[in-house]
C-alpha cells in the first residue's frame, strides 16, 4: 500500500529498503506508533498502547505519520525470514559513514554479520526520533540505545532458541543468526526461522530514548568481532555509480518549481510587485509574497529561474546601516555594549599573578564570520496532497524539520513527515532548515507539490554563518617560564543565533513577520584544553550587529560551533606564550597538561598527554623554541602545533609549512592529526572522517571569510568566497589514531565523537607554524595570501 | 515548441524546450531523470554538474541545451560499460572516497577525462587538472589516492 501520495517507486523503496511487508503497514500492524495527539497527556497514551495503537488511533482520528514507539523493540529491528535484519534508527548519515558504523555495533550485539544487515535512518514516520545528526554524537551518544536494543533482541531470540531446541541458554551458541545448542549440533535454528517477519512484542524501558534500554548485557569490548573492522561504507557504490537517490532530484507528479527573490539590501521592505513583469512568460504559475517573503512558482525550473530574474519588486533600503562593513566589525564588536555576558570565571586570584609576573604577554585575535556554503544551495520538495505533508529533504535534522514545520502551518504533528535523503554538506544549521520551511508553505499555498531551490548566491550570503570572534588575551609567564595567570575576553557577534528548524526563528518566519519578538541570546567561547593554569579569569561576552532579525549576517550552529574561533585565539596565544618562555611548543603544552589538578572520568588529561605524544611521534618533532632561525629563500619554511578537546575526543595537529615570501602563499606540506575518540568502530571510516575535518579546518584557517559592505554580503559565490581547492592541500596527512585510555582494555571503553574534532586546531597550527616559518604572528584569520604578505612586509620579512 | 536531439550516454532523445538557452544541466535532470549531474552553483565554477561532451569536462549548468546537439554527451550513469563500473568508479569504491557525495559527479567525471588525455599524470598534473573541481567535505586527498590508483588499473587493463 502506497498512501496518500505518489511517492515515487524509487525513494518508497529508498525509505522501505529491504523485503518483506511495507515499513508503514508493520508499524502499524504492530501497534508501534506513538499517538502523538498534543493535548494527549502521558497516561492516555500509555492507555492507547496498551490497546493496541491501530485500533486506538483509527478511533483518535490520528494522522498518517505517527511517531514509531522506541520504547518498543520492533520500532528498532526487524529480522526477516532469510535471516537478515534491518535497522531502523533516527540518525542521518552525512557522508562519515555512520549508518555503516550502526551497523557494525548492532551486528555484533546481535551475533549477526555485518553483510546480513541493513540500516534505515531519519524518516520521521518509519524511524524512532533519535534527533537527526548533530554535535558529533552518532556513537558517543546514540550508538548505546542502538547497542542496548540489539543486545535485548539477541537475549530475546536465544530464550526462543532455548525452548524451541529445548536446552537450556546456557548450552547455546550463536553466530551469524544461527543458534545451535553446544551438546548437540544438529539442534540448530536461525534468527530467521524464529521471528522472521514477525514481532518481538518486547517493551524496552528508559525516561528517554537515550536511556532506552532492555535487560540484557552489553558485551565486553574484547568480545566484539566487527567493531575495530572496516566493512566498506554502504551508500558509496550508488554515489559512485549515480544510482543514489538524492533529496535534490525528488519529483512526483505535478510538482512546481519556486524561487526565492530576497531582498537586495539587507532590512529592506517590500514596498510592491510589478506580477505583470512576469505574468506572459511561459509557465508561469504564481509569485507568492507575505511581508518581505516573495517567491515566484512555475511550471519547469529554468522558467522559475528567469521568472525570479525578470520579477520586478520594489523595496525600501532602511534608515540606517544594518550592519557595519566587513573591515570595520571587530573595531564596531570590541565597541558594543554586550548583549549577554556569561558568568565570568574566575580561579586563583588573575589580577595578583598578572602583577607578579615576570612576563606579560598581550594579544587580541579576530576572526570573522565564515559561512556553511554548501557545495548544493539549499532545496527541498513538499507534497501536500490528500490534507498530509511530506517534505524531502538532507537536512540533518529531520524530526526538528516535522516539528518545526506542523507548528509553522499549524498542522497537526502526524499529518507531517519528514523524509530524510542524501544531499550536499550538512553539517551543522544549514540553510537546509530554511528551504524545508519555505517548500513546504509554498506547497501549503498552492496546493500542489512545491520544489524549492536556493542559488548558489542566495546559499552563500544568506546562509547561516558561525559567528566572528574578536578576543583580548593577557597571559603572565614566571621566571621559569610557567604560565601562571591568564586573563581571557572574548567577544562574539552571536546574538540571536538561530536553533535547528525552530518554526519562529527559521528565515520564512522572520520575512513572512511570523517570527518570535525575543532573540536568542547567542553564546562565546572558552578554552577547552586539559591545562593547568593556577590564575585564570575567562570572561565571554555575545554582541550584537545593529540589524538582529531578517539579515544575511544570521548565525547558526556552524561544523564544531564556535570551536575553530576559540581554539585559534588559545592555541595561537598558548605558542605566543612558549615562544615568550623561549620553550618548545609541545613541551610548553606538554608541562600545562602534566599540571592539569584532576582527572575526569573520560581520563582526557592522560588521553591528551597520550595524543599529545602520538603526534609529536609521528611527526618526529625535534625540540626547540619557536620561531626558527630566519631563512632567506624565497619559501620559507616551519612547522606549528595545536592541541584540543572536544567534548571527550582530543586531537593534536602538527603542521609544516611552506610561506611564499613573495607571494604571501601558505602551503601546508604535510599535516599530522592524532586522535582519540575512544573505542574506534571503523578505522577506515574514521581515518577518511579525520581526514576530511582536518582538510575543512585547513580551508577555514587558508580561505574562509564572509565580506560585506552596509547594505549587503558581498561574498555570493565561490570566487568571492573561495574555499580549499585541490591545490591547496598537503601532499601527505597522517592520521594516528590513539586509544589513550590509562586502561587500554577496559571491558566497556566508550565511543567518543570524530566529526569535528580534528578540525578545531587547524587555524592555530597554521598560524603557529607562519610564525615558526617567519617570526610574524598573524592574529587575524584565515591567512589569505594578500593578508600573509601585508604581515610579512610590515614585519620586514 | 522547438525539438532539442541529444545523444545522451549512446541513447537519442528528442526533447521539447520551448527556451533553448536553458542550461543543459536541467534538461538531462528534470527531462531525462539523469541525476548524476547536479546543480552546485550554476556559474560553472564548481564541477558538480560536469558532463564529458567530446573529450571534454564540461560544465552544464552554463552550456545552453541548444550548444549540446547532435554530439555525444556522457553523463555519470553513462561510465559503467555492460555493468562494470570504470576503473576511476572502482578506485572511488577501493579508496572509499565520498563523504557526502554531492561532488563526486564532477571529481570523477573530471579526472575520467584528465587520465584520457594523461594516463600518467604527477602529483601537480593531478593538481592542476582538478582544481576547479570543489569538495566542501574535503575528500581532496582521497580523491588524488583514487585518482592515481585508477590511473594504475587503466594502465595495466
Amino acid at each position: 500500500m502506497t498512501p496518500f501520495t505518489g511517492i515515487p517507486k524509487q525513494i518508497e523503496a529508498a525509505i522501505e529498503r529491504g523485503e518483506g511487508p511495507s515499513r508503514r503497514d508493520f508499524l502499524k500492524q504492530s501497534g508501534l506508533f506513538v499517538v502523538s495527539v498534543a493535548a494527549m497527556s502521558a497516561a492516555s497514551v500509555s492507555l492507547l498502547e496498551a490497546q493496541g495503537t491501530a485500533t486506538a488511533t483509527a478511533a483518535a482520528g490520528i494522522g498518517p505519520y505517527p511517531d514509531p514507539d522506541f520504547r518498543q523493540l520492533d520500532a528498532w529491528i526487524v529480522i526477516r525470514e532469510n535471516n537478515t535484519a534491518t535497522f531502523y534508527v533516527g540518525k542521518t548519515d552525512l557522508g562519515q559513514g555512520t549508518g555503516t558504523a550502526f551497523r557494525q555495533i548492532m551486528a555484533d550485539e546481535l551475533d549477526l554479520l555485518y553483510d546480513q544487515t541493513s540500516c534505515v535512518m531519519g524518516t520521521t514516520n518509519s524511524t524512532v526520533d533519535q534527533g537527526g545528526s548533530g554535535g558529533s554524537d552518532a556513537l558517543e551518544t546514540d550508538g548505546w540505545p542502538m547497542r542496548r536494543v540489539a543486545a535485548e533482541a539477541r537475549r530475546v531470540l536465544l530464550d526462543m532458541g532455548a525452548a524451541r531446541l529445548g536446552v537450556p541458554v546456557t548450552d547455546l551458541a550463536v553466530a551469524g543468526g544461527v543458534i545451535t545448542a553446544r551438546s548437540d549440533a544438529a539442534k540448530r535454528i536461525t534468527y530467521g526461522q524464529l521471528i522472521g517477519g514477525r514481532r518481538f512484542n518486547v517493551t524496552l524501558t528508559g525516561n528517554n530514548i537515550d536511556q532506552t534500554t532492555g535487560v540484557a548485557k552489553l558485551k565486553n569490548v574484547q568480545d566484539l568481532k566487527i567493531v575495530g573492522t572496516s566493512p566498506q561504507r554502504y551508500d558509496i557504490p550508488g554515489k559512485v555509480d549515480g544510482s543514489v537517490k538524492w533529496a535534490t532530484g525528488v519529483k512526483v507528479p505535478g510538482m512546481l518549481h519556486a524561487r526565492n527573490i530576497k531582498p537586495p539590501v539587507a532590512g529592506a521592505t517590500l514596498v510592491s510587485i510589478d506580477e505583470s513583469s512576469v505574468r506572459t512568460l511561459p509557465g508561469f504559475v504564481k509569485v507568492v509574497s507575505k511581508g518581505n517573503y516573495v517567491a515566484v512558482v512555475c511550471e519547469r525550473e529554468e522558467q522559475a529561474i528567469r521568472a525570479a530574474r525578470q520579477l520586478k519588486v520594489n523595496w525600501r533600503k532602511p534608515t540606517s546601516a544594518p550592519f557595519p562593513a566587513s573591515e570595520d566589525l571587530f573595531a564596531f564588536m570590541r565597541a558594543a555594549t554586550p548583549t549577554f555576558t556569561a558568568p565570568v570565571n574566575i580561579v586563583g586570584d588573575p589580577d595578583a599573578a598578572l602583577a607578579r609576573a615576570t612576563r606579560i604577554v598581550e594579544a587580541e585575535y579576530n576572526i570573522p564570520f565564515q559561512g556553511h556554503t554548501a557545495m548544493g544551495p539549499a532545496h527541498a520538495m513538499a507534497d501536500p496532497s490528500n490534507d498530509q505533508l511530506t517534505i524531502y529533504s538532507n537536512d540533518m535534522k529531520s524530526y526538528g524539520m516535522r516539528n518545526g514545520v506542523a507548528q509553522f502551518l499549524k498542522m497537526p504533528r502526524d499529518r507531517v513527515r519528514v523524509v530524510w535523503m542524501d544531499g550536499p554538506q550538512g553539517y551543522g544549521r544549514t540553510a537546509a532548515d530554511d528551504a524545508g520551511f519555505e517548500a513546504a508553505f509554498l506547497a501549503q499555498e498552492l496546493g500542489r507539490p512545491v520544489r524549492v531551490q536556493w542559488t548558489r548566491q542566495e546559499e552563500t550570503a544568506w546562509d547561516t554563518k558561525g559567528p566572528a570572534f574578536t578576543f583580548k588575551l593577557r597571559g603572565g609567564l614566571d621566571a621559569q617560564g610557567n604560565l601562571v595567570a591568564l586573563d581571557w575576553e572574548a567577544r562574539a557577534a552571536d546574538h540571536n543565533h538561530l536553533g535547528y528548524n525552530e518554526f519562529d526563528s527559521v528565515l520564512i518566519a522572520q520575512l513572512t513577520g511570523q517570527r518570535r519578538t525575543t532573540p536568542a541570546r547567542g553564546s562565546s567561547g572558552a578554552p577547552q584544553e586539559m591545562y593547568g593554569i593556577p590564575n585564570r579569569r575567562i570572561a565571554q561576552h555575545v554582541v550584537s550587529l545593529p540589524l538582529v532579525w531578517e539579515t544575511p549576517l544570521r548565525t547558526g550552529n556552524l561544523r564544531d560551533p564556535n570551536g575553530p574561533q576559540t581554539a585559534f585565539a588559545s592555541e595561537s596565544f598558548i605558542d605566543e606564550l612558549a615562544a615568550a618562555a623561549r620553550i618548545d611548543p609541545a613541551e610548553f603544552r606538554r608541562r600545562l597538561i602534566e599540571a592539569f589538578p584532576d582527572e575526569d572520568s573520560g581520563f582526557k588529561r592522560a588521553r591528551s598527554l597520550a595524543v599529545l605524544k602520538a603526534a609529536v611521534d609521528a611527526y618526529g618533532w625535534e625540540p626547540r623554541s619557536s620561531p626558527k632561525a630566519a631563512g632567506s629563500g624565497e619559501i620559507l619554511t616551519g612547522r606549528g602545533i595545536a592541541y584540543t578537546v572536544r567534548r571527550q575526543t582530543i586531537a593534536v595537529q602538527i603542521v609544516e609549512i611552506e610561506v611564499n615570501r613573495r607571494t604571501g602563499r601558505v602551503w601546508p606540506k604535510r599535516i599530522v592529526t592524532a586522535h582519540d575518540c575512544g573505542l574506534i568502530v571503523n578505522p577506515e571510516g574514521l581515518r577518511r572522517t579525520i581526514e576530511g575535518a582536518t582538510l575543512y579546518g585547513l580551508s577555514r584557517a587558508l580561505h574562509e571569510e564572509v565580506t560585506f559592505d552596509t547594505e549587503k554580503v558581498t561574498t555570493v559565490d565561490w570566487r568571492t568566497s573561495p574555499t580549499l581547492t585541490h591545490a591547496d592541500i598537503p601532499e601527505r596527512i597522517d592520521v594516528v589514531m590513539v586509544n589513550g585510555d590509562p586502561n587500554q582494555t577496559r571491558p566497556d571503553l566508550p565511543h567518543y565523537g570524530a566529526g569535528e574534532a580534528s578540525l578545531k586546531p587547524m587555524i592555530a597550527a597554521v598560524g603557529n607554524a607562519i610564525f615558526d616559518a617567519t617570526g610574524v604572528r598573524i592574529r587575524r584569520a584565515p591567512f589569505r595570501a594578500a593578508r600573509v604578505l601585508a604581515a610579512l612586509k610590515a614585519a620586514g620579512v | 515548441m522547438p525539438s532539442i536531439r541529444l545523444l545522451v550516454n549512446g541513447t537519442t532523445h528528442n526533447v521539447e524546450v520551448e527556451d533553448t538557452s536553458t542550461p543543459l544541466l536541467h534538461v538531462l535532470r528534470n527531462d531525462l531523470g539523469l541525476e548524476g549531474p547536479r546543480f552546485g552553483c550554476g556559474l560553472g565554477q564548481c564541477g558538480a554538474c560536469t558532463v564529458i561532451i567530446r573529450g571534454e569536462a564540461v560544465r552544464s549548468c552554463v552550456r545552453p541545451v541548444s550548444t549540446a546537439q547532435n554530439v555525444e554527451i556522457t553523463t555519470l550513469e553513462g561510465l559503467s560499460k555492460n555493468g562494470v563500473l570504470h576503473p576511476v568508479q572502482q578506485a572511488w569504491i577501493d579508496e572509499q572516497v565520498p563523504q557526502c557525495g554531492y561532488c563526486q559527479n564532477g571529481q570523477m567525471l573530471t579526472a575520467k577525462v584528465l587520465l584520457d588525455k594523461n594516463p600518467n599524470p604527477s602529483d601537480a598534473q593531478i593538481r592542476q587538472g582538478m582544481n576547479t573541481t570543489l569538495c566542501r567535505c574535503m575528500t581532496y586527498y582521497r580523491v588524488q589516492l583514487a585518482i592515481k590508483r585508477a590511473a594504475k588499473a587503466m594502465g595495466t587493463a
